[in-house]
């Protein structure tokens, strides 16, 4: 069944039909009906989706629940290394990740622009579903909107998900101790850097790839190994720097970073050079930051390291002793400086 | 990555300071021109470095800081037009003005939009044909030579709906300026490496010669800012002055002839207004003659505004290096990035957010 739904790479409503999205696809009536049993059913199909009821019932689960929700607003909607599409599906597994559950179900809410491509929409429907199957979670319930043109932007799409927390997980910011060690799974800032140079109308000899990649399978495969790990968060908006100052208040702790363990690529790095950037605040889509006693570091490297997206997995910092709540770094050089919460956007700078 | 990991070596680091220890043997105050030097000095923290008969100053160097109130208020009324497109750098979007800010004048409608190069103004005013569309023209003259290209190109396609507002300014006549100060302390300057590389450094000579002073040109990494100091105060502990080229890699002692060729047909000089310091003679770039129909002080007439710089804010003193950001009463407290009540808290390059983003714990507990 899979197979077969993957040879059908070609958008199921013929172009003569329509090109374009109309306000009608969103008026609840036959061309809803029509978009949903042409191109979501085909694609995203399950025994809750094709009941066409107003909401999934979900089997129950024992256990604690987790759950998160994210809006997706990202301009470009196409860019190196993915789409709005599995940037949405992600961001909602990686989130119900970080509370130590494994995600099972997601619902999916578009809100498209009125003469949105259809063509578009298809390419990133078959992404949702790739990255949904990829991560092992089921579509069970959606929503479809359409806005006159110029109320919107093309496609905006929201995701809820539900985990299932996984026994003995306790992840929570406060838990960080003095000695644990910080992880990351690679380098940073490569989704950020993608799409700014995307809107900026910039490209490089090596081009910038978003990371945006869902952490499901590695991280599953620690939780099943290890589940005393303190604090687990992805640093996306504002970048490993925001995330970990978070951190840092929520607990009260200092925490050290080395910049010399910092992987930033040599495109990024150069974008940000000449961006005006700092990579530490720039958005990441596919990486996790795991805050976790020492003893357990070597083994958790080895099982993140087994995977795909944890192949450059490595410890860059350490919480420290002390209690400020600040967050700094010793530099290349040797020196020592705060890294500070952003404020507003990073703008880049004029010379 | 090449040319960048070489200028920020931990043993070329570590050698420099050495040897500045070595020749340091009386107290010295050098001033840094450029913000992007005082950034590179608190993010790398050099300043703990040195010995401590060096101190540091933060000169005036960051465009966003220098430029008046009165500009940004033109520019907020500018942006508020119905008319029309306010283009700026992304650093000037959040410089207080008097009443406003450029992103609170877009969020209430205003079609103010960030660019990265002035040209791209030009495809902009092409697209929109029946709008004003309005560079507001901020920098020194590392960004005046791509503002003058652009009117340069606006006037040879007739573009008679791109103008600029203008408040590009220059850097030596500021350095005079604080020279001619009755406080002045400052003994050495390390002069701007992005400026030297378009202007040259020949200005620099008469003014180190008029002064008896030594000013080293200087890059930004911490290896160039170290060898920029280490020359500077190898010439003020042998009683010596004049100018020495530490960014070789960059400036050469006649700048960019093509860029200042550019500079000289578009641009005249004139005294301009410096935010928080004052009126500083011929500092700043006027449209020549023959370009004036590009300035939009003149198409909009905008010269009635009244403008108010803050009370609390002692940003002059700061951009002429006699006071640090720690030693302002407003710093952290009633002035932080998300509320600044001035321009140095905002700038990328500005000393008060130097200062907030990468000493703010020990510049706080010091007060």
């Amino acid at each position: 069944m899979a197979g077969s739904r993957n040879m059908n790479l070609a958008c199921p409503i013929p172009k003569s039909d329509y090109e374009t999205v109309l306000m009608a696809h969103g008026g609840g009536g036959k061309m809803t009906q029509q978009l949903i049993e042409r191109m979501f059913l085909p694609v995203l199909g399950n025994e809750w989706l094709e009941q066409g009821h107003d909401g999934a019932r979900i089997p129950q689960i024992s256990g604690e629940l987790a759950m998160t929700t994210d809006s997706f607003v990202v301009d470009p909607i196409f860019f190196p290394g993915g789409n709005i599409g599995e940037l949405a599906v992600n961001g909602t597994i990686n989130d119900l990740i970080c509370c130590g559950a494994e995600p099972l179900y997601i619902s999916l809410a578009l809100i498209l622009e009125e003469g949105f491509l259809l063509d578009d929409l298809w390419k990133i429907v078959r992404s949702i579903d790739n990255a949904a199957r990829k991560a092992g979670v089921k579509v069970i319930t959606g929503d479809t909107k359409v806005v006159e043109r110029g109320k919107g932007d093309k496609i905006y799409i929201n995701t809820s998900g539900i985990g299932k927390v996984l026994p003995g997980m306790s992840i929570s910011p406060e838990n960080c101790q003095p000695g644990d060690v910080v992880i990351i799974n690679g380098s940073i800032g490569d989704h950020g850097i993608a799409i700014m140079s995307e809107r900026a109308g910039i490209s490089y000899e090596s081009p910038i790839q978003s990371d945006t990649a869902s952490l499901s399978r590695m991280m599953l495969d620690v939780f099943h190994h290890h589940s005393n790990l303190h604090v687990l968060r992805d640093p996306t908006r504002g970048g490993v720097a925001s995330a970990l100052n978070e951190i840092c208040q929520a607990s009260g702790m200092d925490i050290r970073l080395y910049e010399d363990q910092l992987e930033v690529t040599e495109s990024v790095r150069g974008a940000c050079e000449l961006m005006g950037f700092d990579p530490l605040y720039v958005a990441n889509e596919g990486k996790i930051l795991v805050i976790l006693p020492e003893n357990l570091a070597g083994q958790v490297l080895d099982i993140m390291r087994s995977h795909e997206t944890g192949r450059l997995s490595r410890v860059i910092g350490h919480v420290t002793g002390e209690h400020r709540g600040l967050l700094h770094m010793e530099t290349t050089i040797g020196s020592t400086r705060i890294i500070d919460m952003i404020s507003g956007e990073q703008l880049p700078r004029i010379c | 990555m090449k040319y960048i990991d070489e200028y920020r070596d931990k043993l070329l680091v570590e050698n420099l300071v050495r040897e500045i220890r070595r020749e340091t043997a009386r107290e010295w105050t050098l001033m840094e021109i450029c913000g992007g030097q005082t950034h590179s000095i608190l993010k790398y923290g050099l300043h703990d470095l040195l010995p401590e008969q060096i101190s540091l100053i933060h000169g005036p160097g960051c465009p966003v800081c220098v430029t008046s109130v009165e500009i940004i208020d033109r520019a907020a009324e500018l942006g508020g037009n119905p008319k029309v497109i306010l283009c700026s750098f992304g650093d000037m979007m959040r410089v207080p003005g008097t009443h406003s800010d450029l992103l609170s004048v877009r969020a209430k409608g205003g079609d103010i939009r960030i660019v990265y190069s002035p040209l791209d103004v030009l495809g902009i005013a092409e697209q929109n044909p029946e709008k004003e569309v309005v560079f507001l023209a901020v920098g020194f003259e590392t960004t005046a030579p791509a503002v003058a290209l652009a009117i340069h190109q606006a006037s040879k396609r007739k573009l008679d709906n791109f103008s600029v507002l203008n408040s590009l300014v220059q850097v030596p006549p500021a350095v005079e300026a604080l020279m001619r100060s009755d406080q002045n302390r400052i003994a050495g300057f390390l002069a701007a490496g992005h400026v030297c590389t378009v202007m040259g450094y020949q200005q620099y000579t008469k003014l180190s010669e008029k002064y008896k002073i030594p000013i080293v040109v200087t890059g930004f990494e911490p290896v160039d800012i170290l060898f920029g100091i280490l020359g500077a105060i190898r010439m003020l502990e042998h009683n010596g002055y004049g100018v020495e080229n530490a960014y070789g890699r960059s400036v050469r002692p006649e700048g960019n002839l093509a860029a200042r060729e550019l500079l000289q047909k578009i641009f005249v000089n004139e005294d301009r207004k410096w935010r928080g310091i004052g009126t500083i003679p011929d500092s700043g770039f006027l449209l020549a003659p023959g370009y004036e129909r590009f300035d939009a002080e003149i198409r909009f007439q905008l010269n009635l505004i009244e403008s108010e710089d803050s009370e609390l804010c002692m940003a002059g003193e700061i951009l002429t290096g006699h006071k640090k950001p720690s030693e302002c009463r407003a710093f952290g407290i009633d002035c932080s990035p998300e509320h600044p009540l001035g321009a140095p808290m905002v700038s990328s390059e500005g000393v008060c957010s130097a200062y907030y983003r990468y000493t703010r714990v020990t510049a706080v507990h010091q007060k």
